[in-house]
């Protein structure tokens, strides 16, 4: 009896809207794990959850605002770092955590992405790469491989993906590294210090989606798994010009930037505001 | 800090106007992008708003400067941006996220003549019917049409005011030559100037539902931070905040937000009338178009033409009832607007066929002569 009662009950569910349960996400698929590393780096972080929002944009990653029980924003695509800046800007004592996907991070919002890692925003940026589009059955993404099969290129994607962490560190990021869901221990370790990083942390979560991606290009949720296993190599510090990512051959993870660097709100305090302004602050 | 509001006798354009107007009201959030003939409001923004505790950032783009507004606004800051044609159709997205998640907001579109780049540097009043219906879906909306920089100052006060009672995006629509007009503007004493937050949250935080209305059909809002853990979204979603994909909510979710406008019609629209008691044929108008209306009544009544003005100050919600009970003791209307027939179309539609409705439009770049509409006038006397 009470084995049973213990069976239902899981060590985050006062961070996650129980009543919402079953989620939207496939078997198989790695947004879940993405999610749960993401909610135990909060909590293992230390900062007050009560100030601790999660936005997210559209698609099957963009659910995980829906999910989490603090104060959640569920955006329009590809705009969560826009509305997560504006409200950074408004409240910086919000910590604010964005996790979503890659057709939203980064085509759709691409721009976004760029700007507010160059403003420094702090803000924890969480993409979950499954390297397509999920939600819409499986199109190409600005992350599919050269060459895979998605429902928008059925012979084979002619165009090449972005190297994400490369983008990160290139657009002004401060904190940058890419994990897989097989490696929740490192990725749950990445997202909590992503989290304490004063500034624009990236984390990039490879992810599985057997039912879209893999489906098409003869690789079951499994088989991810293991090229996860057997290619990843693990390389701290790797400049992020080498992070291309080949599962044929093989994908570097790790924790790759952390700098210290004054964030947006900082400079603009010492930049625009007047200085008995800030000493005013500063009494207060 | 330095005072957010500048008491005394100015002499300032429309934009600058507007955003004195804002300050006033308590806005503390403005993220733009630079566009003509928008962008003064912007640069006074960035100016004024580091030195009364606000924050000003210009953003990537206009999806961008309206999704930080739609952020800011839901992290308790009264919010606003400005732009014109190009930018408000890239607007739109967040536009329609402020409408379903009823996110306060306040969006200053300073129109110019397009279709596309247009004119500019020249106004027109041609966003109107994008005002209304330019985001995706069926929804209600407040509209603002100022004539001069005195009024951009007070409108953007009442955008504001009204956008916080309702819990809705307000749209303030003036136009180029509003915009960078200068003229007197007087600002008031700052605690003559009445300014309305929005209903907050209150009680206990694990049963709050940050959907169910209150008793004017506003629900009270949690802002982030607060530990009340709201779920806002722009799926159809229930009281509490969640998604819900089903048609009742879909009706529920509806009812709610066109209903707290229709149902508060009497406290939102705003017009007035100008010697109009004793009129034949009403002229209808708004923003700078009222300048020329008003003169046009002047010199048609020296000619012995009976005609008065109906003013639109709320361009949106439309006064339908007021249109309808003009129609059955009028014997024409005459639209007066810087477009070729908008706000002309819901004229015609209200009037009915009860009396003819003419239009008095222009493809913009510039204002309409008053002699043209007294031209127009005579023709029915």
């Amino acid at each position: 009896m009470s084995q049973s009662k213990k069976a239902v009950s899981h060590p985050l569910d006062d961070l996650v809207r129980t009543d919402r349960i079953p989620h939207i996400w496939c078997p198989g698929c790695g947004i879940g794990t993405a999610f749960s590393s993401c909610l135990r780096a909060m909590k293992e972080s230390g900062i007050d959850l009560m100030k601790t929002v999660m936005i997210s944009g559209i698609g099957c990653s963009g659910r995980g605002a829906g999910y989490v029980k603090l104060d959640s924003y569920h955006t329009t695509h590809g705009r969560a770092i826009p509305f997560a800046t504006g409200m950074k800007l408004a409240n910086p004592e919000l910590n604010v955590v964005v996790f979503s996907g890659d057709g939203d991070l980064f085509a759709i919002g691409g721009n976004h992405f760029i700007h507010a890692a160059r403003r420094n925003v702090d803000l924890t940026v969480v993409c979950v790469n499954n390297l397509n589009y999920g939600m819409t059955g499986g199109q190409v993404a600005a992350t599919t491989p050269h060459a895979a099969k998605t429902t928008t290129t059925p012979v084979g994607n002619p165009e090449a993906p972005f190297n994400l962490p490369l983008m990160a560190y290139a657009s002004g990021a401060t904190y940058v590294s890419r994990w897989t869901i097989l490696h929740t221990r490192d990725l749950t370790e990445a997202i909590e210090q992503a989290i304490l990083n004063r500034g624009f942390s990236f984390v990039e979560v490879l992810s599985p989606c057997p039912i879209n991606y893999g489906r098409r290009n003869k690789e079951k949720a499994l088989d991810t798994l293991k090229l996860y296993q057997e290619r990843s190599i693990i390389k701290n510090d790797a400049h992020p010009t080498e992070l291309d990512i080949d599962l044929n051959r093989r994908v570097i993870l790790g924790n790759f930037v952390q700098v210290e660097k004054p964030t947006c709100v900082d400079n603009y305090d010492n930049t625009c505001r007047p200085q008995e302004f800030l000493e005013e602050e500063k009494a207060a | 800090m330095k005072p957010a509001v500048l008491t005394g006798e100015h002499f300032m354009t429309g934009d600058v106007a507007c955003a004195e107007g804002a300050l006033a009201a308590g806005c503390r959030f403005f993220g733009g992008y630079p566009i003509t003939p928008a962008t003064e409001v912007a640069e006074r923004m960035a100016l004024r708003l580091p030195d009364v505790g606000g924050t000003f950032i210009q953003m990537e783009d206009e999806i961008a400067a309206m999704g930080a507004v739609v952020g800011a606004s839901c992290a308790g800051a009264k919010s606003m941006t400005a732009t014109s044609g190009p930018g408000f159709s890239l607007m739109m997205e967040n536009l329609g996220l402020a409408i379903c998640t009823e996110t306060p907001c306040v969006l200053v579109n300073v129109q110019r003549a397009g279709p596309s780049t247009g004119l500019p540097t020249q106004g027109a009043q041609g966003d109107m019917m994008q005002a209304r219906w330019g985001s995706h879906g069926h929804y209600e909306i407040i509209a603002l049409a100022p004539s001069s920089p005195q009024e951009i100052f007070y409108q953007t006060i009442e955008a504001f005011n009204l956008s916080e009672t309702y819990r809705i995006p307000v749209l303030v629509m003036t136009d180029e030559m509003v915009g960078h007009l200068s003229e007197r503007v007087v600002i008031p004493e700052a605690e003559t100037i009445q300014t309305v937050d929005r209903p907050r949250a209150k009680g206990r935080k694990d049963v709050f539902k940050p959907y169910k209305p209150g008793p004017n059909g506003v629900a009270p809002m949690a802002i982030a931070g607060e530990g009340y853990n709201i779920h806002v979204t722009g799926l159809t979603h229930d009281h509490r905040g969640y998604p819900v994909m089903t048609v009742e909510t879909q009706q529920e979710m509806m009812d709610q937000l066109v209903g707290k406008v229709q149902r508060n019609l009497d406290k939102i629209i705003r017009t007035e009338s100008y010697r109009l008691d004793d009129a034949d044929i009403v002229i209808v108008s708004y923003g700078v178009s009222t300048r020329t209306s008003l003169a046009a009544v002047d010199e048609a009544r020296e000619q012995g033409i009976k005609a008065g003005l109906f003013r639109l100050i709320t361009v949106w919600p439309f006064p339908e009832a007021r249109i309808r009970e003009l129609a059955s003791r009028v014997k024409a209307f005459v639209t007066v607007e810087i477009n070729l027939g908008q706000i002309h179309l819901e004229v015609e539609r209200c009037v009915c066929g009860q009396a003819p409705a003419i239009l008095v439009g222009h493809p913009g770049g510039t204002i309409i002569p008053p002699d043209r509409v007294v031209e127009t006038l005579r023709e029915f006397c």
